[in-house]
């Protein structure tokens, strides 16, 4: 099969559809998820597909509904629950991390929990403080829970998928500010396998690491760098676990450089993780300190100025490549 | 069966309970035991009222204090002692211990030590009995201490809501940790809560087990059809929170008074009177299940401890990579070292 043009939103939704066609025990739970169809439209016109029993509107009821969901996994479903914004994740921590993710563990190996939790974060929509951080770091910390972060059409296809075969528990995080993107899915052919990191553009001079929407970002700075001279490689994560540090050493020990770049905290967050493997497996190939480019560590104001200012940008990035390899220090920079 | 041969069942389930968590403090005192977060449940037996109730197909959650339940409703003492004990033959292959212990094949869907943490995985294991047409419903056993969590009442809500086959099953001993329940809430009436929801609510008395059998058979049928329930056994928990816990916050008149309140020794006292066993037969029972236990627990002090390697099975399925141990993590980054 060719590939079509679509969206990120309904790449995630055909994947669901194309999923719970195959395996008559993926269920999908959550707020608005049938009716109203998702609150961001994921989910739209399944409930008439596949009806009641397997699209569950829940009550706004996160751990009830996180928790039937373990239970439910347990007992031969393959549940797919919605947590309607990341910054819910709060409510469900105890079910993901300290269930989901430990009952294979805990009872040495006799069952495990095949769900998958899809989630959304990201600025972009103004919406302010508690609806639109990025989470990740949170779960990625927690041994037995997989996370995905798509940044591709393709990938919001392949790796929802993916997820929906695996043993064990996967924690889904979509991006707000993707879901009217634009691009190719080819339903037949995945960008890369599951837990591969994947070069989005090589380069000799710089390795920027990205995943979800700043990817994007990122070849868009890559774009700005070359116009100055600069070849910058863009590898997209894709999942933070499994964590394939394999992919960005080999490119950071030819480029000598790296850049870490997560709309995610700096403080404590997983660019913190990268930059640190990243010194450990690359130390003398290394010409520069490792830089991370993170989201300031305030809470998202609503203001769109204020919003936009909080997290980086392809040219926030390309700055820093542009002071980092030609020393070239942009406007900002402090005397 | 009749009442007294029903009853003289629910009283050799009891003993063994009994019997059980006795060994389980004899091989702490030993030193046998992996750490001291053990939690009894003698005072509690009369839960084998609701466990002989339950069909083998039955799944079932349990909590911290969750030794009774399991060996009522069929495991093995040998392998439950190893596992408290952190051997490689336990249950759970050492990796769970006495708070985490389950058994897929025996319906135990698993111990949690988080408050009112395992609650919604039995309602969750009802909505797939009730997806897959399966006649099995799911028991949720818990102490009063989660009787104050908010996730009961999300569960409670989403059982009455999608008519679930799911029990609630509230062990009321009174005690939260140190905290007696009237200084943990100001409405005691438990049953009232459950109706709140849509749901039935018993409150039985603990120290009676033919009637805590009678109301979880009741409410057990009931479940099974899409009517679930919560049922509350009053009893009183005879020691502390855990092995180590000498209840320095409840004085020795109460512990007395509630020590009165004894399924076991009512069972026994019921036996006599309506002739169903005589005393001395059922000191012969106690005494064989005093050797069935004994030899239960020195056949677990003689399991060997798990290898090491196995801690990193299991964090994920046995098809995916395994996590990357620190030593290898080290060595990769330090074997490049040129000095």
């Amino acid at each position: 099969m060719s590939a079509v043009e679509t969206t990120y939103r309904e790449a995630l939704r055909q994947a669901l559809i194309d999923a719970m066609e195959q395996d008559p025990d993926i269920v999908v739970m959550g707020e608005e998820v049938g009716l109203y169809g998702g609150a961001y439209g994921v989910t739209k016109g399944m409930l008439e597909m596949f009806g009641p029993e397997r699209i569950l509107d829940t009550p706004i009821s996160e751990p009830g509904f996180v928790g039937a969901a373990v239970g439910a996994a347990m007992s031969g479903l393959r549940p797919v629950v919605e947590l309607m914004y990341v910054d819910f994740v709060g409510l469900v921590m105890d079910q993901l991390a300290n269930q989901a993710a430990k009952i294979r563990y805990m009872f040495g190996g006799q069952i495990g929990v095949p769900m998958v939790l899809r989630s959304q974060g990201g600025t972009g929509r103004s919406a302010a403080a508690q609806h639109s951080q990025s989470l990740e770091a949170w779960m990625a910390h927690i041994p037995g829970l997989r996370v995905a972060m798509p940044a591709t059409i393709n990938d919001a296809y392949h790796l929802l998928r993916h997820a929906l075969t695996l043993p064990d528990p996967v924690v889904f995080l979509e991006h707000k500010g993707l879901y009217t993107q634009k691009g190719m899915l080819d339903v037949s052919k995945p960008d890369g396998p599951w837990g591969k990191a994947l070069v989005r553009r090589p380069g000799n001079d710089v390795t920027i690491v990205a995943y979800s929407k700043m990817v994007q970002e990122s070849l868009i700075a890559a774009d700005m760098l070359a116009a100055e001279g600069i070849s910058a490689e863009v590898i997209d994560l894709r999942t933070l676990n499994p964590l394939d540090d394999a992919t960005l050493v080999q490119s950071v020990r030819r480029t000598h450089r790296a850049i870490v770049v997560t709309e995610a905290h700096q403080t404590g967050g997983f660019s913190a993780e990268l930059s640190a493997r990243l010194h450990e497996l690359c130390f003398d190939h290394l010409e520069e300190p490792v830089v991370r480019v993170a989201g300031e560590d305030i809470p998202i104001p609503v203001s769109p100025a204020l919003e936009r200012g909080s997290v980086p940008n392809a040219q926030l990035i390309a700055e820093t490549g542009l002071w980092l390899v030609k020393c070239q220090a942009p406007g900002w920079a402090a005397e | 069966m009749t009442d007294n041969q029903l009853l003289l069942a629910l009283y050799r389930d009891m003993r063994r309970i009994r019997s059980l968590e006795e060994r389980v403090s004899e091989m702490f005192v030993r030193s046998e035991s992996a750490g001291s977060m053990l939690h009894l449940s003698i005072g509690e037996e009369s839960v084998a009222g609701v466990c002989r109730a339950m069909e083998a197909k039955d799944s079932f959650t349990t909590h911290h204090r969750g030794h009774g339940i399991f060996v009522a409703r069929g495991a093995e003492p040998a392998r439950m002692l190893a596992e408290i004990a952190g051997k490689a033959s336990g249950y759970c292959r050492g990796k769970g211990g006495s708070m985490h212990i389950a058994d897929m094949g025996l319906g135990h869907l698993g111990a949690n030590a988080i408050v009112g943490g395992g609650i919604s995985h039995a309602v969750g294991a009802a909505l797939a009995y009730k997806r897959k047409k399966q006649k099995r419903v799911s028991v949720a056993f818990y102490g009063d201490g989660a009787m104050q969590q908010g996730i009961l009442y999300e569960s409670m809500n989403l059982a009455a809501l999608w008519s679930l086959p799911v029990l609630f099953c509230c062990i009321n001993n009174q005690y939260g940790m140190g905290t007696r329940v009237d200084r943990a809430t100001a409405n005691l009436a438990f049953d009232e809560r459950a109706r709140a929801f849509g749901l039935a609510g018993e409150i039985v008395d603990g120290s009676d087990v033919e009637q805590v059998h009678e109301a979880a058979e009741r409410m057990l049928a009931n479940a099974r059809d899409g009517r679930p329930g919560l049922l509350v056994l009053t009893c009183y928990r005879f020691y502390g929170h855990a092995r180590m816990d000498k209840s320095p916050y409840r004085d020795s008149a109460e512990e007395e008074q509630g020590r009165r309140r004894d399924p076991l020794q009512s069972a026994r006292d019921k036996l006599i009177a309506r002739k169903g066993a005589g005393a001395e037969s059922l000191d012969a029972l106690d005494a064989e299940i005093a050797a069935e236990m004994d030899n239960a627990l020195e056949q677990a002090i003689a399991e060997h401890l798990p290898d090491i390697a196995t801690m990193f099975e299991d964090v994920y399925a046995p098809d995916q990579p395994k996590p990357t141990p620190l030593r290898a993590r080290l060595s990769a980054i330090l074997s490049e070292m040129t000095r």
